[in-house]
């Protein structure tokens, strides 16, 4: 096509192969899929035996983050072929990618203090009838809230 | 071109970033197309983050994927996560037939890219009608309901009252978040399935046309695939957090 600038700049496309290297690139897709149909299963049957366990929670959430980031892996490197690019562009995406993620859960662990408020309704209306009492002002008194609330304090100083 | 052939400006000897090569040897497009997904995930992430955070503050009311999520087709009894996993799995052979196309365009094999983007079409159709199902029972609910306390606009005061499944404000499985949450994330990533079916149609449509065999590649089918992918790589995270954990 005369009206792409493809031209300007030399670099190989990488979109031939042969029939030889068709098979090999065809079993490692193969593989990639039966590796990652497996996790899948393996993480139903996780969760479909363990997800009602008490004590099972916190092991359970991070066996599940490891698996879906192994399969996201799977993905990225073998389908998406990042593992064939050259690997300072591999870096440059995964890298900014990896770094302001990194960056935005750190925000959210540490630095959020948004505690809601009854005026939404949210904070309420969810309750069932044996628990429809008049909720706190704030809600510092939720369970997992401890954490949060003694960064509030010292975000709120700071601004 | 006042730039020249590229052959003509390329200094010999000199560091891939001295110009005239394309340091990371791959085209304008697909680079482009690596950056709008890097943008893109963005987006999921700090969706998925901020549904962790919800998750995570209202604990004790959220509700549990496999209370919710337990229908199946053609099956009247319940099963938990089973429709997900399916879902999930067509997904998952829907990006492998995708990779497949790809492979099929370097060996310049026009029958075997029609075939495995037509599967590959087929697999994210079922995949957005899944969804579909999945919103309708989630917005239909069960059939006794729960007591919630909802608050009452006229009467300006909490009401108690029985809510039959879940919407943008009331949720008859537990903290209303969920419902937003589960509309938002799953709705974002189905428009992103939808688009994606639709550009892979119309890349199906320009192969069956014969557009690549005159251009003399299918790198395009490689573009396409790289955004293909990528929706299934942020089901893949949605499978996680929203049914699994």
């Amino acid at each position: 096509m005369s009206h792409e600038r493809d031209d300007v700049y030399e670099y190989s496309l990488d979109t031939h192969h042969d029939e030889a290297t068709g098979k090999k690139v065809r079993q490692k897709i193969y593989l990639v899929l039966f590796v990652l149909s497996a996790i899948t299963i393996l993480e139903v049957g996780l969760g479909f035996k363990f997800s009602r366990v008490e004590g099972m929670k916190e092991t359970l959430k991070w066996i599940f983050i490891v698996l879906t980031l192994a399969k996201a892996a799977g993905i990225v490197l073998y389908f998406m072929h990042l593992g064939d690019e050259k690997k300072t562009f591999r870096q440059i995406i995964l890298g900014s990618y990896g770094v302001l993620v990194a960056y935005l859960i750190y925000i959210c662990l540490v630095e959020a203090s948004y505690n809601g408020s009854n005026k939404s309704g949210i904070e309420t209306n969810y309750k069932a009838l044996n628990e429809a009492t008049p909720a706190p002002a704030h809600g510092h008194g939720e369970a997992h809230g401890g954490e949060h609330a003694t960064e509030n304090h010292e975000g709120g100083e700071h601004h | 071109m006042s730039h020249g052939h590229a052959a003509v400006n390329k200094p010999t000897g000199t560091t891939p970033w001295g110009g005239g090569i394309s340091p990371f040897n791959i085209s304008y497009g697909k680079m482009m197309m690596w950056f709008f997904l890097i943008s893109d995930a963005f987006t999921f992430s700090a969706l998925v983050t901020a549904y962790g955070y919800m998750r995570h503050k209202y604990a004790d009311n959220w509700p549990l994927a496999g209370d919710v999520f337990t229908h199946f087709p053609y099956y009247e009894g319940h099963i938990e996560l089973a429709y997900v996993a399916f879902m999930t799995f067509v997904l998952i052979a829907s990006s492998v037939t995708m990779v497949l196309a790809v492979e099929a365009g370097h060996r310049m094999d026009k029958k075997g890219v029609l075939f495995w983007m037509a599967l590959t079409i087929v697999g994210g159709l079922i995949f957005v009608g899944s969804q579909a199902w999945e919103w309708y029972h989630f917005i239909h609910g069960t059939e006794h309901g729960a007591l919630r306390s909802v608050w009452d606009e006229d009467a300006g005061a909490w009401v108690e009252k029985v809510i039959y499944g879940a919407n943008l404000s009331h949720n008859e499985y537990g903290h209303p978040l969920f419902a937003d949450f589960f509309f938002f994330i799953t709705g974002f990533h189905g428009f992103h399935v939808f688009s994606g079916v639709v550009i892979n149609f119309i890349i199906f449509l320009m192969a069956w046309n014969g557009t690549f065999e005159k251009t003399g590649h299918y790198e395009m089918v490689e573009k396409s695939g790289l955004y293909w992918h990528f929706v299934d790589l942020v089901w893949v995270f949605v499978f996680t957090f929203f049914y699994l954990i």
